[in-house]
């Protein structure tokens, strides 16, 4: 098992979701994180004050997956997040140990994506 | 200016102070549109949809003062006044010809109402149109469009030559500037991600501020249409309390029926529908007449919006439904309701005179028209010098970095101060954590 960990612009979230779903992945974390890299800041301007904030707005997906199946899912990431610019992020993929379903108990591969029917809910 | 003063002495002190006050209360509808129209934009452009209004009573009440007032109001030219009024030349403390007020109160009091005319038509191009393009467009339209429009309803132009009644603006204010916003939504084109994405209102509480501070204004807009504290002045701000609250009532009663549920951003748009709905037929129709029309106003707009979101234009604050249906519903409402009985002018076709709504029909076929055309061919125009809207990179930024390079809700984490306040030795400092 391993976890993708992507850090992505806000414009490439709903293509790369959408996508997932499509392709049998429906179960991913979202949340709204700020963060700097190579890309440049932000001149703003606030009463005579000015000033450059290099923190920039980015969506971070937490999704784990089979590890057969990270390949398909970094690249399905990569080919909606990229624009050719400075700021469209940066994909890790980290080890994962277990992974158990809270309702039921239940560990293993198996409760991953377990979700067919989700992308014919769509 | 000694002429200017020899005609004095029909001034009312009474009408006057109402009207002082009325110019105020219509002016705060712009600020309030912006904040009506902010919350319903996403938080990276909720500056910049506020500044476009704000920008419009900047560039408006240039315009206005320097011609817009003049083509308005000068003279009984059928398609527009003249300039004999331009730059205020012969706009003094004598009344109004036909009013009992100076005409520099009347002169402010139009001034507000174009500025918010210009400021409406912003909702239809937000988050995607540029901000200088934008200004330039608002100069432009308040003389071609509204001021036009204007002349034809209030000043002595060929709709009131021929009888159309409109009380307080839906010629100009509410038809001009619906119909225009479709224009211009067809012209600037849709956001990148309309369609694609759910493009949700960021803030539903703003969007009902700025609908009971709009309604608020409204008592200034319609009740001051009259010109005086007589009759008209008084009924037609009755009506605006009474004509709001039933389409409030109903629109309730048609999210019910839809998604059975009461929504709050629903509410907020059945206000501005009722205002508009009796904008023109404020000071004509009986109270009880006015809070029908505020039921009936309720389906047409309603639609509208339900049958907008389904189609490719984004029209996004549909202004079109909002204020060019519920315009075109008030104006023909006058042509069946008007009694004489209560505004002493003219009956409509349910008190025996069908020939009005003749009159109004003409209206309402040529006022879309008219603004629809210039508006497109005005920012066509445009377009072929500058272009309208950013790259699909600013959009995704926002407009309120792009274009002001401010954020509504900054927070200073991350952020260097380059260039500081006041005596600070060095240059390059960690802004304090606000």
């Amino acid at each position: 098992m391993k976890m993708v960990i992507a850090y992505i612009r806000h414009e490439a979230f709903e293509p790369i979701r959408a996508d997932l779903l499509v392709k049998g992945f429906p179960s991913l974390s979202v949340s709204e994180v700020k963060g700097s890299g190579r890309q440049k800041g932000i001149t703003e301007r606030y009463r005579g004050a000015e000033l450059t904030n290099y923190l920039r707005p980015k969506v971070k997906i937490e999704c784990v997956v089979a590890n057969g199946d990270v390949r398909l899912v970094v690249d399905t990431i990569l080919k909606h997040a990229r624009t050719g610019g400075v700021g469209d992020g940066k994909v890790f993929v980290l080890p994962v140990e277990e992974a158990y379903r809270v309702r039921t108990g239940e560990a293993g591969e198996e409760i991953l994506q377990a979700h067919p029917d989700a992308a014919k809910a769509m | 200016m000694t002429a200017i003063l020899a005609q004095a002495g029909q001034v009312d002190t009474g009408d006057t102070a109402w009207m002082l006050a009325a110019t105020a209360l219509v002016l705060l509808m712009t600020p309030a549109l912006g904040l009506f129209y902010a919350g319903l934009v996403r938080e990276k452009n909720t500056l910049n949809t506020f500044m476009m209004c704000i920008g419009a009573i900047a560039v408006a009440t240039v315009t206005w003062a320097l011609v817009g007032y003049s083509l308005a109001f000068d003279g009984t030219g059928k398609i527009v006044g003249g300039l004999h009024l331009a730059l205020l030349n012969n706009v003094g403390f004598a009344p109004r010809a036909g009013t009992t007020i100076p005409q520099l109160v009347f002169f402010s009091f139009q001034a507000t109402f174009c500025i918010v005319t210009v400021a409406l038509v912003s909702g239809a191009v937000v988050e995607r149109m540029r901000f200088g393009p934008f200004l330039l467009f608002s100069a432009l339209w308040s003389i071609l469009v509204y001021a036009v429009l204007a002349h034809w309803s209030f000043g002595g132009g060929w709709l009131a030559a021929q009888g159309t009644l409109d009380f307080a603006g839906g010629v100009p204010v509410e038809m001009g500037s619906g119909f225009s916003a479709l224009a211009a939504a067809l012209v600037v084109g849709s956001r990148k991600d309309y369609g694609r994405q759910a493009l949700l209102p960021h803030n539903a509480v703003y969007v009902l501020v700025g609908a009971g501070l709009l309604w608020f204004g409204w008592f200034g807009f319609n009740g001051g249409s009259g010109f005086s504290t007589g009759n008209p002045g008084v009924l037609a701000f009755t009506n605006t309390l009474l004509t709001p609250a039933c389409t409030l009532a109903v629109w309730m009663v048609l999210d019910t029926i839809r998604g059975s549920q009461v929504t709050a951003i629903g509410a907020a748009t059945a206000i501005i529908v009722g205002c508009v709905g009796i904008t023109p037929a404020a000071g004509f129709i009986s109270p009880a007449w006015a809070m029908v029309l505020g039921a009936v106003a309720a389906v047409p707009s309603y639609l509208t919006i339900v049958w907008r979101t389904r189609t490719r234009i984004d029209e996004t604050l549909d202004v079109l439904a909002a204020h060019g249906v519920a315009g075109f519903t008030g104006i023909l409402f006058i042509g069946v309701f008007a009694s004489k009985s209560w505004n002493g002018v003219a009956d409509g076709l349910f008190y025996g005179d069908a020939g009005q709504l003749g009159s109004q029909v003409v209206a309402a076929l040529a006022t879309p028209v008219y603004a629809f055309g210039m508006t497109y061919a005005l920012l066509k125009a445009i377009q072929a010098l500058f272009p309208l809207r950013g790259s699909d990179h600013d959009e995704a930024l926002g407009m309120d970095l792009v274009h002001h390079g401010e954020e509504a809700y900054a927070s200073g984490e991350g952020a260097i101060l380059i260039k500081p306040e006041g005596d600070i030795e060095d240059a390059l400092r960690v802004a304090e954590p606000v």
